[in-house]
């Protein structure tokens, strides 16, 4: 039977053969290094898709595209898939010019490996840029006292969003305190809606909630320990004393059942909320907008409040202690040829943050980091929230930003792991915090 | 990774052409349907039909027989078996992906060996492979008996029933999600309070609910295998069996089942190898969770390789896999003997 095993070998040969070169299409699917027209010198540029910013990313680059300073190649990637791709093309030397990203730990490995450039002499020649910045969004451009990111869109916070009707009905208030958000959650479950919206299978969404029960019960010196990298610091006991906050909330089904399995890229946590079915949510700035898009009249009715999340007894931190993304960042590829590096900055500057840019941020209904926006924030039709948020920002004592992005990647994996093993009680507050200190994947 | 990259998402691609593989001489045949499909591509890169009919005459490897494969094997070195040292080379390396690559020994191997989730993986899988496998033969081969009929109805029905096949699987996986939503899926939209459940944030459900969504997936495949084979059986054979008084329940188990005993194999080696590689459907449905509940070993590579950018420890992961799949393969053809692969046409 030689000849059959022969045919069945060759059978498996062109199987994988053509696999690998379905593979491989994918791979290259991208956009590769493929030159604009136009004559002058050109610079590739990944953002991520979705609306409203791909619009006004997109506009601004074919703004700029129509000066004589070079040309933008701009290729847009779903948010996921471009977290995988951006390390792959930059780990075998094909990365865009303009890399996208989120700062922290995520541009440490980069700068580390030397794949991104210093800026911070290039900022200082250009003093008028960088002041056009509001303060905090330097930390996380930063690496080892230099800056290797400039800041670009909206300033992220987390905030505590509330269904004010759904408030009103349960005869709850917005909670400023540990104590008023467990009568929230109380009066919620005895009335039938779910007290808190939670997309648990995302994982980041439940870290949200870790976030500012570290910085309310320890103040967020115990998290820039660790992000500094000092591991030891999750053995602290106020680590501890969040978990324990977790287990209350669990035991007191705080949140919407079934909300393992509610993944945030759909948007039923936001839903659930605009749907009169949950009377609150923690969740970034970002899901203004979209809840305003989609949410029917919820915004304009006057259902949406927001607030700060509640202060715990004891606890170090201020209520008005922020924690969440600062902003977008974009770096240029030391890969990249000093033409393309060249236009580039050039569009960093002139284009990225425009002020129209600026314009169409707040008309989306979010807050561009960018000096002085008070007028242009007051006569907006979402001026309550917007003015509410840049405040918010600016009056912070601290600003820490999201975990996932802060730590290095590797870290943050861990974290995303034992965070779901927490909040499915698989695992104890002691267990997360030693685990997190030995870096163990539960 | 690039040594399994042609599994995870391309799974039905070789699933197909090795059913080609073992299901032309299986079904060379009356029936055009199933055999006519697979048959093509076979007799081209094998023997001359002629001798095959004949059964095994020719011992030699001829030279032309060479050049027909040449572009096959080219691809086949260049695709899968470079790619395949360089994971095995990476596996002892520690590599984050975008900085230098360092060679640091056994280091990844231990790290990869030590850690629970890869023996947690490992044991997801045995699950996985064995529940598929029991879940999934039973139903096709009886699907594929009873579509083998001739009612012209029956074959209406295995068209539709094939559907599900043609489907991505990311395409599958989201709908799913979609209708399993907690609060805006299936049971709100039919209003059953019964289907209101923590699908997919229940380690248990969770399992439940995967192996049903590859079952709807890949049983018409299967089916569609059996049916070919069942329709092969020559109708002497129950012929003779119905006049010595044998019902359909006997002419079941004492002519169909047996006669699939190839078919049978040939089907579970695609299963079980298929089971190895599952990684698209869960990956887009639970991302491994809740928790570590569904994170198999295919899975957790991929997370450890492209998460958490320890691409040693992943490439050590992809050679146990490797190994894993190969020596599964290699033990459900064995099972079968030796002349498994062989034609079966003069059986009868």
């Amino acid at each position: 039977m030689r000849n059959f095993s022969l045919s069945r070998r060759s059978m498996l040969g062109a199987t994988a053969g053509l696999s690998a070169l379905t593979l491989g299409a994918c791979g290259t699917a991208g956009p590769g290094s493929s030159s604009g027209g136009g004559g002058g010198a050109s610079a590739s540029y990944w953002a991520l898709s979705g609306e409203p910013n791909e619009t006004i990313y997109g506009d601004s680059v074919e703004a700029f595209n129509e000066g004589d300073q070079g040309t933008i190649d701009l290729t847009f990637f779903q948010n996921d898939a471009y977290k995988q791709k951006i390390r792959t093309a930059i780990g075998a030397g094909e990365a865009p010019t303009i890399i996208y990203g989120w700062g922290g730990g995520g541009l440490r490995t980069y700068a580390e490996e030397s794949q991104v450039d210093d800026l911070t002499s290039w900022l200082d020649e250009n003093a008028e840029y960088r002041d056009r910045f509001v303060e905090s969004v330097w930390a996380a451009a930063s690496v080892d006292e230099k800056v290797y990111a400039l800041p670009q869109g909206a300033t992220q916070p987390i905030i505590l969003f509330q269904n004010t009707a759904v408030l009103e009905d349960i005869g709850a208030e917005a909670p400023e305190t540990w104590d008023q958000l467990l009568d929230v959650v109380e009066k919620a479950n005895s009335a039938g809606v779910a007290p808190i919206s939670l997309a648990g299978q995302s994982r980041w969404t439940s870290m949200m909630w870790l976030e500012y029960l570290l910085d309310r019960i320890g103040g967020p010196d115990v998290f820039a320990r660790i992000a500094a990298g000092d591991a030891e610091a999750w053995l602290d006991d106020s680590v501890i004393a969040m978990g324990e906050k977790v287990v209350e909330l669990l035991d007191a089904s705080a949140f919407a059942d079934g909300f393992e399995s509610m993944a945030a890229d759909s948007n039923t946590d936001q839903a659930l909320l605009w749907t009169d079915q949950a009377a609150l949510m923690l969740h970034g700035g970002w899901t203004f907008g979209s809840m305003k898009a989609s949410g029917g009249d919820f915004v304009s009715s006057g259902r949406l409040g927001y607030g700060p999340f509640p202060t715990i007894d004891g606890g170090a931190g201020e209520l008005a202690n922020l924690v969440g993304n600062p902003c977008n960042y974009l770096s240029v590829s030391s890969a990249a040829s000093d033409e393309e590096k060249e236009v580039a900055l050039a569009f960093l500057r002139d284009g990225a943050m425009s002020d129209q840019v600026a314009t169409d941020l707040i008309a989306s209904g979010s807050v561009p980091v960018i000096v002085g926006q008070e007028e242009a924030l007051a006569a907006s039709e979402d001026a309550d929230y917007l003015q509410w948020v840049y405040t918010s920002l600016q009056d912070a004592p601290a600003f820490t930003q999201s975990w996932d992005q802060a730590l290095q990647p590797t870290e943050a994996e861990t974290l995303l792991v034992n965070i779901e093993q927490l909040f499915l009680g698989a695992i104890g507050p002691e267990q997360f915090a030693e685990n997190m200190a030995a870096g163990k994947g539960a | 990774m690039t040594a399994l990259s042609s599994s995870p998402g391309s799974g039905a691609l070789p699933a197909a052409a090795r059913a080609g593989a073992d299901g032309a001489t299986a079904a060379r045949s009356s029936t055009p349907s199933a055999g006519a499909v697979s048959d093509a591509p076979l007799s081209a890169a094998g023997a001359p039909t002629a001798s095959r009919t004949r059964g095994p005459r020719e011992e030699r490897v001829q030279l032309s027989h060479l050049l027909f494969a040449l572009p096959a094997l080219a691809f086949f070195g260049v695709f899968a078996l470079l790619p395949l040292v360089g994971v095995v080379a990476l596996s002892f390396t520690s590599w984050n992906g975008i900085g230098a690559i360092e060679f640091t020994g056994l280091t990844s191997w231990t790290d990869a060996l030590t850690r629970s989730t890869t023996w947690h993986g490992l044991a997801l899988v045995v699950l996985m492979v064995v529940a598929t496998w029991l879940l999934q033969t039973p139903l096709s081969i009886l699907l594929g008996a009873f579509l083998a009929g001739q009612q012209r109805y029956r074959n209406l029905l295995a068209i539709l029933y094939f559907l599900p096949l043609l489907l991505s699987s990311a395409a599958i996986a989201i709908t799913f999600k979609s209708l399993l939503d907690p609060n805006f899926g299936l049971a709100n939209g039919l209003d059953m309070p019964l289907l209101r459940q923590n699908w997919l944030g229940d380690p248990v459900l969770v399992w439940v609910v995967l192996l049903f969504i590859i079952a709807w997936q890949f049983i018409p495949f299967h089916t569609l295998i059996y049916q070919g084979a069942v329709r092969q059986i020559p109708h002497t054979m129950y012929e003779a069996a119905q006049i010595d008084g044998a019902g359909r329940v006997r002419q079941f188990f004492s002519i169909t089942l047996p006669q699939l005993k190839y078919t049978l194999i040939t089907s579970s080696t695609l299963m079980v190898v298929g089971a190895l590689t599952y990684f698209d459907i869960i990956f887009v449905l639970t991302q491994g969770g809740p928790g570590i509940a569904t994170r198999i070993l295919p899975l957790d590579m991929y997370l450890t390789g492209f998460r958490g950018n320890e691409m040693g420890v992943a490439s050590a992961l992809a050679v146990m896999l490797v190994v894993i799949g190969l020596s599964l393969a290699l033990g459900v053809q064995r099972l079968g003997g030796r002349d498994s692969s062989a034609s079966q046409m003069e059986g009868a």
